[in-house]
């Protein structure tokens, strides 16, 4: 399997990264290469092998429905790249 | 400074023979004369270092310390740290100062020991030489012409040139032990679910785990009692009776069944390495450790596994990094979506970026079962192995790294050759299981060899032991390079 330049701006967009179709000719040799170490898994025999997604038996835990944060808002938005009257400022999306 | 062990400086402290504030200013005066040509710590506030030093100061004196308070501590930047500049190495939070502390710098401030500052890592913890950082590679202080590893090579090479007696680190597929091991010291990354992912900036969530690195196991285990502990913030962290990590230091060998697994005896070792891993057998074995051959035959895929569920998990957490909230946004777009896709090209670098893509491109639709479903089968082989070789051994013993520290630049323009360099650490990640890098030697160029025990669940206390009595038989861990003034 071989990703094209082309497969490389898809999935570029996907991710929501700006790529160039020099940065995405480039970026296409580097990813081929890590996929041909990847394939090596395809010969792998794993019929019922259950997939594991987690190294220890988790299960997400309840807390009680109760308010345990507090206000912090305005720390919050200090550090943020555009606010106004407590809102994040982005482009206009509806117009 | 001559004996700079933990107990050494708790007892100093205890003792009332140094301060914190004059611990604390010895080492930032060592870091200012080090950093510009080290590169070890991203950001210093020694105004912040004395203000954490003299409080605890004040603990000494209404005896209210801890076993290590006063002792100061480096942080990895990928714990966020109120108040502080906490950038995980990118470009994207280059102006990020963290409005809360990880649960990781809380337990440290809870127990007194003061912040050096925040070291230099690879960009999102994302490689194995700390090239990747926005802010320039770490040099190591054993050659600064070779790398110290990564992704935490900003907290071994410190700990390294005594710029801190201790750091924390993260490992996600060696980020610990590797650097460790190319920069001659002792680092852990224990079971997953020991030590509270909370505030610390997420990679591959089912992998990533926090852990104490510096000079000696002793001290290791001395900041593992520090670190861990159950966090109702992390849903992954595991809830269990607080244990003492120093509880098995000073017991015998004697009975110590250590497993060799052949496959990390195979060709791609370097020679150096392999005899340096095999005279430490046999001091083992004088110890009265017998060992025992044990096979993990999946771990050879464990790279091109780690390399599909890595990056999966990857371009899910990094998505939050959108320009939106905090961080790093682009100056110049024309819609919402351009202020993202400008945002992401520009503030994150090329690795970051690769690893995004291959997790977008695994998870994408068609692919999925192809490639995550299948990786998620193997990780299960790859657990079942150990546990099969775990009804052999107690714990089970390698190399670290294929080979001693390389050239800065050498691998850099081919992520496969450098992905390779954690061959020997990745599968205990994989499995969740605890493993540690400890020094074992020298290669002719004068580059420290790291050692690699990796343990049953939960066996930290164990291993941390092995690791003391070898220490207590060699002086490896003892030795800090020379020529840095």
């Amino acid at each position: 399997m071989s990703l094209s330049p082309d497969d490389v701006k898809r999935i570029a967009r996907l991710a929501r990264i700006e790529t160039s179709d020099a940065e995405a000719q480039a970026t296409q040799a580097q990813l081929n290469t890590i996929f041909d170490l990847i394939a090596t898994m395809q010969a792998v025999d794993t019929r019922g092998i259950a997939p594991m997604a987690h190294a220890q038996e988790v299960f997400q835990r309840l807390r009680d429905d109760a308010v345990t944060e507090t206000d912090r808002h305005a720390a919050f938005q200090a550090i943020a790249p555009a606010v106004e009257n407590g809102l994040y400022l982005v482009p206009k999306v509806i117009e | 400074m001559s004996d700079t062990s933990l107990s050494t400086l708790a007892a100093q402290l205890a003792a009332k023979q140094v301060s914190s504030r004059e611990l604390a200013q010895t080492y930032l005066d060592r870091i200012a004369a080090l950093n510009p040509s080290i590169n070890a710590f991203i950001t210093v506030d020694p105004e912040k270092t004395l203000l954490e030093a003299a409080a605890a100061d004040a603990l000494i004196a209404a005896g209210q310390a801890g076993p290590l308070t006063g002792v100061p501590i480096a942080h990895k930047d990928i714990f966020c740290t109120d108040g502080w500049l906490t950038t995980c190495g990118s470009k994207m939070l280059h102006n990020f100062v963290a409005p809360y502390d990880a649960h990781v710098i809380q337990r440290f401030k809870a127990a007194g020991m003061p912040s050096l500052g925040k070291t230099n890592m690879d960009e999102f913890a994302m490689g194995s030489s700390n090239e990747t950082s926005h802010f320039g590679p770490v040099k190591n202080p054993w050659n600064p012409a070779y790398v110290p590893g990564g992704s935490s090579g900003g907290a071994a090479a410190c700990v390294a040139a005594r710029m801190a007696p201790a750091a924390t680190g993260t490992d996600t597929g060696g980020s610990i032990r590797q650097p460790a091991a190319l920069c001659g010291i002792t680092g852990l990354k224990p079971t997953y679910g020991l030590v509270s992912r909370y505030g610390m900036i997420a990679f591959a969530s089912s992998l990533d785990q926090a852990g104490p690195m510096a000079p000696s196991a002793e001290d290791c285990a001395l900041l593992l009692n520090v670190m861990t502990g159950f966090d109702p913030n992390d849903s992954t962290s595991l809830e269990r009776d607080k244990e003492d990590y120093t509880r098995d230091l000073g017991k015998p060998l004697t009975g110590l069944r250590v497993g060799l697994p052949r496959e990390f005896f195979a060709e791609g070792l370097n020679n150096e390495v392999a005899a340096a891993v095999d005279a430490a057998v046999e001091e083992l074995k004088n110890l009265g450790a017998t060992t025992v051959e044990i096979s993990l035959a999946n771990s050879k895929l464990a790279i091109p596994v780690y390399y599909v569920l890595a990056p999966a998990e990857a371009s899910s957490n990094l998505s939050r990094f959108d320009g939106v909230r905090y961080g790093y946004r682009a100056p110049d777009y024309a819609s919402l979506d351009d202020m993202y896709c400008k945002t992401r090209a520009q503030g994150f670098g090329a690795e970051v970026k690769r690893r995004i893509l291959i997790g977008a491109y695994v998870l994408s639709h068609g692919y999925y079962d192809a490639y995550y479903l299948q990786a998620q089968k193997i990780r299960r082989l790859i657990a079942d192995d150990f546990n099969e070789a775990f009804k052999a051994c107690d714990v089970i013993l390698g190399p670290t790294a294929p080979g001693t520290a390389f050239k800065l630049g050498e691998k850099s323009d081919d992520p496969v050759e450098m992905y390779l360099n954690d061959l020997y650490t990745i599968p205990a990640n994989l499995a969740g299981l605890p493993g540690m890098s400890l020094p074992c030697g020298f290669d002719t160029r004068g580059l420290p060899i790291g050692l690699q025990l990796v343990g049953n669940y939960f066996s930290e206390a164990k291993m941390l032991n092995v690791a003391h009595q070898y220490q207590r038989t060699t002086d490896w861990h003892a030795r800090a390079p020379e020529g840095l003034k």
